[in-house]
């Protein structure tokens, strides 16, 4: 009787045996298969998948060297979930360059993924890419699948209706290649917004220092509040902060908004480059009556925050990559404009 | 085969532009998708036709690729229709050098029309920009919009019901704008913080202001100067001023023919101004205070050549207008100065000065008489003013 039932066991572990080595051959570990640094390199692959960012990709599970991250006061989008990662090659690493964007190896991929919450599940909606190529950067946009399986090149974008976790109906717009630049054009180049040094909180970078992905802990890094604690951080560093993250990509000189004059960076300190008594010049209909982009003090008679708190097309500010008031950062850019001096 | 095709490759390769391709987009219900999807892959040279007919677009559409031409099938054949578009901006984005739009329609774009930004060497011709319902103050700003540019052309368009200027050429550089129609705008055509800009053989009809060329405080590109606006006609400029609040040219008072506003060296002549109820011809500084100390409020060195002027200031939309209007005898003289600055006016030029002592003071010290302007000392230097003239080339047959 013992000796049958070792017997057993032996064979179900034999079966076991049989059937892992089996999966080993038919459906290969991805552990094994490194990130697609050729599709990373050259061409428009038409599947997410091709690039081997993911060990699960419906999970968002990475493989080796791609490395998640967060950013600590991030850009709105009509609340979607957003999940950061960033792939070195092997053998490269970031440079830090201060409190800005790293000096990034050529190889070098950005991918975020946007995700909503549909029936209590998480909908992956779309993830872009931003390929670090010899001849610069290069954004694509992806575009899910219904089971969710894997995203599909969507070059001149799309749409798509979509609830936000507010609960509001929205059309939701995956942008074109071409928008993507909109965002991301710096001097006719594309260029990185999010992972600028400032925005990244020590520990990460610590980690990714620890880990060989960056030469050395980037100075003046991790000083934007992390939004989430925005009650309890200096409301000016929060209220700017936020306009950095949300606006100074095409509001600062040599990007898509520089005609206006309106610089919305962080390292800005002139009171006219940031709105305070500017008047507006291509706002149009956008200005809503009001004068100025700032008036201190008063928020209720400033284009800024007319602009931010309008839905409406041709008025709404940021232009792209939203459809709902940002109630959370209007409230905050409207107490830092109440708070000034008039 | 790969023999075949590589022979065919080195025979075409002989001929320069023979790789150019025809990507070929006709109305339907995948047409946003196909027209963007060919903007984006279009390859420099390369033509985008676009058929007769009705496109409903609910997106801007964004072209990144330098040299290409998107071509309709006529102003009225051709119509990107965007009364449901649903973001926002404007109805076409160029960002590219070299760009030739041509023969097609936009109507009802939520903000702007057409915008090239940082679009070098770019020609509009025979576009049509349309806000269908007429002046309304939330028709979008511009309708034929370059901004940031060298090298403009802007031939044949017509544009009607924008809510800030229908044709705006800002912080550009060797622009012509000539040929079109700016009719129901509140501006009908502005040059803005621009250099070497000529104006000629438009039509500004029942704008708010004819044809405007400010200079303004506070932006990238200031020092605008060096313009000719020639032989337009400037007719019926009074539709009440329809422009949101807030605007500059909000502040354009209804009847304004030709107003310069700041700037350096600009020429005035042989224009047809009849029906512009307040002022003709208008020579200002900057009317507002500011602190940008790269800026110069003042006109200089503006020149008022001969023009064809029916009639005045019959009905001019001025403080003070009754008593203005009896001590002129019924109607203000057809060119008005703020006496500010410096300006030289041909010999028999009717016109009268506000007399005032300082820019961004206000009117109180208003002190209206007869113009006192010295006559044009010598020709009007006209050297490098205007578009290259290979744009001009390009317009073909």
């Amino acid at each position: 009787m013992k000796y049958a039932a070792a017997l057993l066991g032996a064979a179900s572990l034999a079966l076991a045996g049989s059937f892992v080595a089996r999966a080993e051959v038919f459906s290969p570990s991805p552990v094994i298969e490194p990130v697609n640094d050729e599709a990373i390199a050259q061409g428009m692959p038409r599947l997410l998948s091709q690039f081997r960012f993911f060990r699960d990709a419906s999970a968002q599970v990475p493989v080796d060297r791609v490395t998640p991250y967060r950013l600590n006061t991030p850009l709105y989008s009509d609340g979607a979930e957003k999940l950061r990662f960033i792939y070195l090659p092997e053998g490269t690493a970031m440079a830090a360059q201060g409190e800005g964007l790293p000096d990034f190896p050529v190889g070098t991929a950005l991918i975020k993924t946007f995700a909503f919450e549909q029936d209590g599940k998480r909908r992956l909606i779309e993830t872009r890419v931003l390929l670090h190529r010899a001849d610069g950067w290069l954004a694509l946009p992806y575009m899910w699948n219904e089971e969710q399986t894997d995203a599909r090149l969507a070059i001149a974008g799309a749409r798509l209706d979509l609830t936000t976790p507010k609960g509001e109906a929205i059309s939701y717009r995956i942008p074109n290649k071409n928008q993507c630049k909109e965002c991301h054009g710096l001097d006719g180049e594309v260029v990185p917004i999010g992972p600028k040094a400032r925005n990244l909180s020590h520990d990460w970078l610590g980690e990714m220092v620890s880990a060989g992905h960056l030469d050395t802990l980037p100075q003046d890094a991790d000083q934007f509040p992390v939004w989430e604690q925005r009650e309890s951080a200096n409301l000016t560093a929060a209220a700017r902060a936020y306009l950095d993250v949300n606006c100074a990509h095409c509001h600062r000189p040599g990007a898509t908004a520089s005609n206006s004059g309106l610089d919305l960076r962080w390292e800005q300190q002139s009171p006219e480059a940031l709105g305070i008594g500017k008047r507006p010049v291509a706002a149009g209909r956008g200005a809503g009556g009001h004068l100025f982009d700032i008036v201190p003090g008063s928020p209720d008679s400033s284009i800024l925050t007319y602009r931010m708190a309008s839905p409406e097309p041709g008025v709404a500010m940021p232009e792209l990559g939203k459809s709902t008031v940002d109630e959370e950062g209007l409230d905050i850019v409207r107490r830092w404009i109440e708070e000034m001096a008039p | 085969m790969i023999i075949k095709l590589s022979i065919a490759a080195a025979l075409l390769a002989s001929a320069a532009p023979a790789f150019a391709a025809t990507h070929n987009v006709a109305p339907g219900e995948n047409a946003q998708q196909e027209l963007q999807e060919a903007l984006i892959l279009a390859e420099p040279g390369d033509e985008i036709v676009l058929a007769a007919g009705r496109y409903v677009l609910t997106d801007g559409i964004s072209l990144d690729v330098d040299g290409v031409t998107v071509r309709g099938a006529g102003m009225d054949g051709t119509v990107l229709d965007f009364t449901t578009q649903a973001d926002a901006g404007e109805g076409f984005l160029i960002t590219s050098d070299n760009v030739t739009v041509r023969d097609f329609a936009l109507e009802n774009p939520k903000g702007d029309g057409i915008k090239s930004k940082g679009a070098d060497n770019i020609v509009y011709h025979r576009i049509r920009v349309t806000w269908t319902r007429g002046p309304h103050p939330e028709n979008g700003a511009y309708g034929i919009y370059p901004v940031e540019s060298t090298g403009v052309l802007v031939d044949g368009v017509k544009v009607t019901g924008a809510s800030d200027a229908g044709i705006y050429v800002g912080q550009s550089n060797g622009i012509t704008v000539r040929n079109s129609i700016a009719e129901a705008n509140v501006a009908g055509i502005e040059i803005e913080n621009s250099r070497n800009a000529l104006v000629e053989h438009n039509i500004a009809t029942r704008n708010t202001g004819g044809i405007l060329v400010f200079d303004l405080p506070d932006l990238p590109v200031m020092g605008g100067g060096n313009v000719i606006v020639a032989n337009n006609l400037v007719v019926a400029n009074d539709t009440p001023n329809f422009a949101p609040p807030g605007n500059i040219v909000a502040g354009v008072r209804r009847g304004t023919g030709i107003m310069v506003m700041a700037n350096d060296k600009v020429l005035i002549e042989d224009n047809i101004l009849s029906g512009n109820p307040t002022a003709p011809v208008m020579v200002i500084a900057y009317t507002q205070s500011f602190e940008d100390e790269r800026y110069n409020p003042l006109p200089r060195e503006v020149v008022v050549g001969e023009n064809i002027y029916n009639g005045g200031g019959y009905d001019p939309q001025l403080e003070g207008a009754e008593m203005l209007l009896e001590a002129f005898g019924g109607e203000l003289p057809p060119v008005l100065w703020d006496g500010l600055g410096s300006l030289a006016a041909v010999e028999g030029t009717a016109g009268w000065s506000l007399n005032l002592t300082e820019a961004g003071a206000g009117l109180d010290s208003a002190q209206p008489g007869p113009l006192a302007a010295a006559t044009p000392s010598g020709e009007f230097d006209r050297s490098g003013i205007g578009a290259p003239a290979e744009l001009v080339a390009r317009l073909g047959g």
